[in-house]
């Protein structure tokens, strides 16, 4: 317990880069992730097949390979990212982004059609229709599954541990090497700062889906 | 939603509108597209660099390659998932009994493992195994793809028994059944063919992740290719890498069209 405590310094350093990753490829990934899904349902067929590659081939790649791809591959090719965070928050967001798309999409569809259908008939234009019935109710239904796949960004963070970047994962396995009588208490201190982002986001995730349940 | 509802029946002339925006459109893509092989073509990716994958250099045969990335590789990869999946759904099975227990105490503490462990990387689960438990590299992987998914799949099996019409658990227990043997006889059968689409596709998950055997030291897809890699020097890189992507894209596709195909074949029987 005691490595815990002498070395909390650099837990908060960790802690300081994981929340770095996890806040700024979530913003990036959310931008692009709803370009993306606006692409799916365009009246634009080029832009739907774009889309629906990028989405499906990302969704089936592992993010290890992702990073892989950012890190080792692209030097290859004349193109040197800084090492650390930046390949680090581009890998992450290529990745999450395919996802915040799915999740943007599957909101959007969920919607009734009859919605639509209504609004139609008492006169809205596409546009009303869109921003008065469509878009509030998309995007209630769409805040649970957007806030579980940024809990589940917030975890893959911890891939960056295998490529250099020195966050939460990774400052607990050097700290487990420097302090080998201790490996239990420091790394079970890495998990606890790792649901202290999970476990809150996780409860607000349900209790928007009740309230949304409810209003149904 | 078809975008249709929105918008009035377009007449020809706004079809011919869209053919035209998507045409344009696509023109700009494949634009973008053959800019970046451009670029691509003056970095060298058109040179011999892609005979590694059908004749490679020092010596090696294209056999060699793909034996060491098909067979040893993603074999290794199978294996690791092949071995966790299993396990992880018999543990899943143990949570979501012990959850469903009269017990409040056995029931909330299963409530606090499958929220502890559905709130961790996978990764810090494997690095647990390999530095707190000493295990060695494929055992850490399969610990931590266990673990994590065990508590996955509870939660699956959990949505599924919530699933179920009540009278199947209600008939169950007027016909004399105790709590287990209704579990058992009753719910379960129905929740895992209910909820077999959301098993496959949480195998597809467990296989991506058994890719963070690359970080461990487990000598699964991802290490062989840069192994490969390694031997045949950097510019093997991208076709390597290419083809491990291409290798992914193959097994996990066909899965999630299984898992498709299982979801159709249940809702027909359904109804």
């Amino acid at each position: 317990m005691d490595a815990v405590i002498s070395e909390l310094p650099k837990f908060l350093s960790g802690f300081q880069m994981t929340l770095i990753l996890a806040v700024t490829s979530g913003v990036l990934s959310l931008i692009l992730g709803i370009i993306l899904a606006a692409m799916r349902v365009a009246p634009f067929s080029s832009l739907r097949g774009f889309a629906t590659i990028y989405v499906e081939t990302v969704r089936n790649t592992p993010l290890t390979l992702v990073f892989v791809f950012f890190v080792f591959v692209l030097p290859t090719l004349g193109i040197i990212l800084p090492l650390g965070k930046v390949p680090a928050i581009i890998a992450l967001t290529v990745y999450t982004s395919a996802f915040i798309c799915e999740a943007v999409r599957s909101g959007i569809n969920s919607v009734g059609i009859g919605q639509a259908e209504a609004a139609r008939a008492i006169g809205l234009r596409t546009s009303q229709t869109l921003s008065l019935v469509i878009i509030p109710q998309a995007v209630r239904t769409v805040i649970p599954p957007i806030i579980n796949v940024l809990i589940a960004l917030t975890k893959n963070t911890s891939v960056a541990a295998g490529f250099t970047v020195v966050e939460l994962t990774s400052t607990g396995r050097r700290l487990s090497l420097n302090h080998p009588d201790q490996v239990i208490p420091i790394l079970l201190g890495v998990a606890a700062f790792y649901l202290l982002i999970t476990i809150p986001a996780g409860l607000i995730a349900g209790a928007v889906e009740r309230k949304v349940v409810f209003a149904r | 939603m078809t975008n249709r509802v929105l918008y009035d029946a377009p007449g020809p002339k706004t079809l011919r509108t869209e053919r035209i925006v998507s045409a344009i459109m696509f023109v700009a893509l494949l634009a973008g597209l053959a800019l970046l092989l451009k670029s691509g073509a003056d970095r060298g990716i058109f040179d011999d660099r892609w005979r590694v994958l059908y004749d490679p250099p020092k010596s090696q045969t294209a056999v060699d390659v793909w034996k060491s990335l098909l067979v040893h590789g993603l074999g290794m990869t199978l294996k690791a998932a092949l071995i966790a999946a299993p396990s992880a759904f018999v543990l899943a099975f143990i949570f979501a009994i012990a959850r469903n227990s009269k017990n409040r105490i056995v029931s909330w503490v299963s409530v606090a493992i499958i929220e502890f462990l559905r709130g961790m990387p996978v990764l810090l689960m494997m690095f647990f195994g390999l530095l707190a438990l000493r295990l060695d590299s494929f055992s850490a992987v399969v610990f931590g793809l266990t673990l994590y998914n065990a508590a996955i799949m509870a939660e699956i099996l959990r949505a599924g028994l919530l699933a179920l019409p009540r009278g199947q658990a209600e008939a169950g227990t007027a016909i004399g059944l105790t709590t287990w043997e209704n579990l058992r006889i009753i719910q379960f059968p129905q929740v895992i063919t209910l909820m077999l689409p959301s098993l496959i596709s949480q195998f597809i998950v467990l296989l991506k992740d058994s890719s963070l055997g690359f970080i461990v030291g487990y000598n699964e897809l991802l290490t062989t290719m840069k192994d490969n890699y390694s031997f045949f020097g950097d510019t093997s890189r991208l076709p390597l890498f290419i083809a491990v992507v291409s290798i992914y894209l193959i097994v996990s596709i066909s899965l999630s069209r299984l898992a498709v195909w299982v979801e159709k074949k249940l809702a027909n029987r359904h109804a």
